[in-house]
């Protein structure tokens, strides 16, 4: 599939816009392949409920602040623009924080200051600067739609191996038989980081292997 | 208003709940400037200044806006003082030591985007801190900080003479790195 994507950007100087959706979910993923926006995936990652609310709340974020930022593009002084942005993200985060708190007291109590933090999420910034303010309208969706979904992907990835492991169940339904022996560790802060670690090496190492064929 | 302790707030925002190894926050200059030794203590002092500054900043806009009945302006309001801050710290550090500001590079503008400062304004407001705790937290939390970025640039360090496989090499093995280190802070868990 990727020697299709290079063949076609190869032909084509100008990427289509189903290859700028595409690039976000496998090839340039924010979190295993760019590394960008570490906290909220290694902290809210002890569950997949939270895992995925946590992903879906950014990749809401990224799509609207991308659009506005898109649009404003030609309006927005280049001396300020990193301010703008931000308080573009901030504006859009507020919002999410408050929709998440009108939907579920419970989620939103589970994902605490994180969903604030959303507006540091170097994720949302780098893609306002490195795309959205450079490109129209359209192809800045299509962008935020691939990273977003990338984002979401990757925090289903350590949510769903963290809850399994280290709770024995998954989305709050049981999986191992009662027996299981729970591994604490992977619900606690250091299984955070040590799952990470195994997929980036999982990533690692079929792209070494991919090199070397 | 909050009655802790303020050894209380220190040991537990240094040690206990250590910002970057037990809140994640920080993360992105915790595995970007802790190669090496001499740049993680500079940048460790850059970022509690900035802890400070912006702790005293939020304690003053916290009050205002509560004055004035706007609570939902408090995540703008906040993020708009750090990055002035930030600023500033840059301007600052530019005049007087170059070669430190040349270390740095991308990572000292990027202390706008470290959670763990926007994570300590907001942290020190939900708990209602009254304004010399507040300093203790951003003392503790800086301090913290700067512990934990010392110590992964010196196991850093060391991994440099250590024969690695290919495929673990760079940020798979910082991330390992930095849970076993998780895992050590965790022995201060009864302290608090």
């Amino acid at each position: 599939m990727s020697a299709g994507i290079t063949k076609n950007a190869e032909l084509n100087p100008t990427p289509s816009s189903t290859d700028e959706f595409i690039k976000g979910l496998w090839r340039e993923n924010p979190v295993f392949v760019q590394v960008l926006g570490m906290c909220p995936v290694l902290a809210v990652s002890n569950t997949a409920v939270n895992a995925l609310a946590m992903g879906l709340a950014t990749a809401f974020v990224l799509l609207m602040s991308n659009v506005l930022v898109a649009s404003l593009r030609n309006f927005i002084p280049k001396q300020v623009r990193i301010a703008s942005f931000i308080l573009i993200i901030a504006t859009f985060v507020t919002i999410v924080d408050y929709a998440i708190q009108a939907i579920s007291v419970d989620l939103h109590k589970n994902l605490g200051a994180f969903i604030s933090l959303i507006v540091v999420n170097c994720l949302i910034l780098s893609r306002a600067e490195a795309f959205a303010s450079k490109n129209t309208i359209g192809k800045s969706i299509m962008d935020a739609l691939g990273m977003g979904l990338g984002f979401v992907f990757a925090l289903f990835c350590l949510g769903a191996v963290r809850e399994l492991l280290g709770n024995g169940t998954l989305f709050d339904i049981e999986v191992f038989p009662g027996s299981f022996q729970e591994w604490i560790i992977m619900i606690l802060p250091a299984g955070g980081f040590f799952t990470l670690a195994l997929w980036l090496l999982l990533f690692n190492f079929f792209k070494t292997k991919k090199v070397q064929a | 208003m909050n009655t802790e302790a303020y050894w209380s707030i220190f040991i537990n925002a240094s040690l206990v709940n250590n910002f970057v190894l037990a809140y994640f926050l920080g993360i992105c200059p915790f595995l970007g400037v802790s190669g090496k030794m001499e740049t993680a203590t500079k940048m460790g002092a850059a970022v509690t200044f900035v802890m400070l500054i912006s702790s005293i900043c939020a304690y003053g806009i916290h009050a205002l806006l509560v004055a004035i009945n706007a609570p939902f302006l408090q995540l703008i309001s906040y993020i708009v003082v750090i990055a002035s801050t930030v600023q500033l710290v840059e301007m600052f550090i530019k005049k007087m030591s170059p070669t430190l500001f040349r270390a740095l590079g991308i990572f000292l503008p990027l202390i706008t985007t470290n959670c763990a400062i926007l994570g300590l304004a907001l942290f020190q407001t939900s708990k209602a801190y009254s304004f010399s705790q507040s300093l203790v937290y951003a003392s503790g939390a800086g301090i913290g900080f700067t512990l934990a970025l010392i110590l992964m640039a010196g196991i850093r360090e060391q991994l440099e003479f250590a024969e690695v496989p290919n495929v673990v090499k760079g940020t798979a093995l910082t991330l390992l790195v930095a849970g076993i280190l998780s895992l050590t802070f965790m022995g201060f868990s009864g302290l608090g």
